[in-house]
């Protein structure tokens, strides 16, 4: 898995409270057998004026022109600021590929749904949880500041602002340790192979039913 | 020291290892797979040369992709018209094959909605832990089991260790007391509990569903509820094991029997909180104020009563909220202050994870019988959850009900609740769906979908319009 360790770089907006894992990726793009090229179509229903389908030739589509990401200002932009419930919905992993795969490495909001918080630690993607009140001023310093650049260290735990001003975040440790390492979680489990085995074991016994 | 609570109980059942960075591998019972978050993971296991733990603990069929015209199923995946869809499924099938998976292919009659299937075979039982790549696998709650959605990393790792590396979730306590009114159904109990604490309300949470209501509820509704957990933004929504239960799960393909039924049953029996458990966040309703619920917005928790109107954005002092509820009205096309009852809908949907057992095909077609499909709805279709559902639905003849008032019997799927095969909506039509996600663009590009219950969706059908179904019955 990639890593991440500390980032800096162009923060862009999602301006909106509960933005679903529908509107990240729409399904007509999740019969993709693949776990790339999906950036194309991260928010696909906002960012074109028209309907999207998979395997299209997205540089030939007409593009809404007051949709943020769109606009010059935010080209390039590594850091998605967004509003309180950021990924609910489904469970479908192709929505942290979707911004991983468009060049993201790290959302900041408010708060997060579990399953789709949980997805980005599997994709060195970072969320990060800050109160409403510093997503607010985040918010307004990048409206105001064109190339409005923000410092995550997940090192640290901390978000810094052009400005200097130091946001502290909480991560769990056994994340934060995967994330900055790049450890394959599968690998990790394993070491604990004979703790499972002797689980089922114990399990057999119990609970036979459910080996039959 | 307090009791435990339900989740308490199974969380504890399953922990393989506490680690000291505060993660825990919790042991998977059952793992059920479709087709559109598990091509990614197979292949990961292919790359890392790995084999599935424990085989036997997989199940698969797929859902989301398949065709639901009797004419396109004929052909099983070979006659599935949409290339990219038709990939998929076949990838299924090759994965389930190669890895020795036990699957319910497209045109055999256990194949359905996973989340229908599961419970129906017996491969979900109350105590297990059971996962899948969908956040609907709450659903399996309802049995007094540990269910809930992963991510297709997630996947992979159940595959390849039969465990997950988690970390405990908090308890929340859903507590609903008293009576429901005639007419009002489990659907609107949890569209009414999400209008109430949010889609985010449960986040963080397993939600255990208590009280009188649940009680008295069916575990097919039980299903519904539980199904909806995470539109209140908790992963896992769970019921305690009572005599429903088992009585439930008794005689079910997959349901031990003889000595180990009697086993079993007696630990199901213990699957329930504790009388001096401790819940940290607990929310209070009373069954005699839920009336028939319709969301009139782009997220479940814009719901209100049928005979409610749609709300005002300058009355909301929020701002975000403010926002929201003028972009939801916008993409809506509805305006402020307007009757539910006033709305007109284009297009009906019965089916999905939510609402496609028996019982909600049972209740529909009491709506139905004798009425017809109103002139202005253009298409209305009943997908069952299961070809087991199907079958049963048709040798009650609930199916020529609808057949003989215009409205159409399909093949078992997920359908238009989430359009990823050809049933979908046109831009700019209304829905009412039974499924449990109104989100921008969910049921088709531009589509406006309105949550309801499948008396509700019926009585759409017949009248053209939201109504109170209690007017109908």
């Amino acid at each position: 898995m990639k890593s991440f360790t500390k980032v800096t770089g162009i923060a862009a907006p999602m301006d909106r409270a509960n933005v679903d894992t529908d509107l990240i990726i729409p399904k007509q793009f999740l019969k993709s057998i693949k776990r790339s090229g999906f950036g194309p179509n991260l928010f696909d229903g906002l960012r074109y004026l028209d309907e999207g389908q998979p395997d299209q030739d997205n540089s030939k589509r007409p593009l809404n022109p007051d949709f943020p990401l769109n606009s010059p200002r935010y080209q390039g932009a590594q850091i998605l600021l967004a509003r309180k419930n950021f990924g609910c919905g489904s469970s479908r992993e192709h929505a942290p590929w979707a911004l991983d795969d468009y060049g993201f490495r790290c959302v900041i909001a408010p708060s997060f749904a579990d399953i789709f918080y949980n997805n980005c630690f599997k994709n060195g993607l970072l969320p990060v949880v800050l109160t409403e009140d510093q997503v607010d001023q985040l918010f307004r310093e990048m409206y105001k500041a064109e190339g409005y650049q923000l410092t995550v260290d997940l090192e640290q735990q901390s978000v810094t602002t052009p400005g200097g001003d130091t946001f502290h975040f909480e991560v769990d440790d056994f994340r934060k340790h995967c994330l900055l390492q790049g450890l394959d979680d599968i690998g990790l489990t394993l070491q604990d192979a004979n703790a499972i085995e002797g689980y089922e074991a114990q399990r057999r016994k119990s609970a036979p039913w459910l080996f039959v | 020291m307090a009791g435990k609570t339900l989740y308490d109980k199974l969380w504890d059942a399953h922990l393989v290892k506490q680690r000291n960075d505060g993660s825990a591998l919790l042991y998977i019972d059952r793992h059920i797979l479709h087709e559109v978050t598990s091509p990614q993971a197979f292949e990961g296991l292919r790359l890392a040369g790995r084999k599935p733990w424990r085989v036997e603990a997989n199940i698969a069929t797929p859902d989301h992709n398949v065709p639901t015209t009797t004419v396109e199923r004929q052909a099983g995946v070979a006659g599935i018209a949409d290339p990219v869809s038709k990939i998929q499924v076949q990838t299924l099938d090759d994965n389930c094959d190669e890895f020795g998976i036990q699957e319910f292919k497209i045109n055999d009659v256990r194949q359905g909605i996973v989340h229908v299937v599961g419970p129906e075979t017996g491969a979900c039982l109350p105590g297990m832990t059971i996962v899948c790549g969908d956040s609907h696998t709450a659903t399996n709650g309802a049995l007094g089991a540990l269910a809930h959605g992963i991510g297709t990393s997630e996947v992979e790792h159940v595959l390849a260790t039969q465990c997950l590396v988690t970390k405990k979730m908090k308890n929340m306590l859903v507590k609903v007391d008293g009576k429901l009114p005639v007419g009002v159904t489990p659907k609107d109990v949890v569209l009414a509990i999400i209008g109430k604490i949010g889609t985010a309300g449960g986040t963080g949470h397993a939600i255990e569903f208590a009280g009188e209501v649940f009680r008295d509820m069916s575990m097919e509704g039980r299903m519904t509820v539980c199904n909806m957990a995470i539109e209140a933004g908790a992963r896992a929504g769970m019921v305690a094991v009572d005599e429903k239960t088992i009585e439930y799960v008794k005689g079910r393909t997959f349901a031990p029997t003889g000595e180990l039924w009697d086993a079993a049953v007696t630990q199901w029996r213990e699957l329930h909180s504790d009388s001096d458990a401790q819940f940290d966040t607990v929310v209070e309703m009373r069954g005699e104020d839920i009336q028939p619920q319709v969301s009139w917005g782009t997220s479940p928790e814009m719901v209100v009563p049928v005979n409610g109107s749609v709300p005002d954005p300058e009355s909301e002092s929020d701002p975000t909220r403010r926002e929201s509820i003028k972009s939801a009205l916008a993409y809506m096309d509805l305006k402020a202050g307007q009757a539910i009852t006033d709305i007109p809908v284009d297009v009906v949907f019965i089916g999905s994870c939510t609402n496609s057992r028996i019982e909600d095909i049972r209740e529909a077609a009491k709506v139905v019988k004798g009425r017809t499909r109103a002139e202005s709805v253009k298409r209305a279709m009943v997908v069952p959850g299961s070809g087991a559902v199907k079958a049963q639905a048709e040798a009650e003849g609930l199916h020529k009900v609808f057949l003989d008032a215009g409205i159409e019997w399909r093949e078992p799927g997920c359908s238009m609740c989430l359009a990823m095969n050809a049933d979908k909506l046109e831009p700019g039509e209304r829905c009412a769906s039974t499924s449990n996600r109104n989100f921008e663009g969910r049921q088709g590009y531009g589509g406006r979908t309105h949550l309801v219950s499948p008396a509700m969706a019926a009585a759409a059908a017949v009248t053209g319009r939201f109504v109170d179904v209690r007017e109908l019955v």
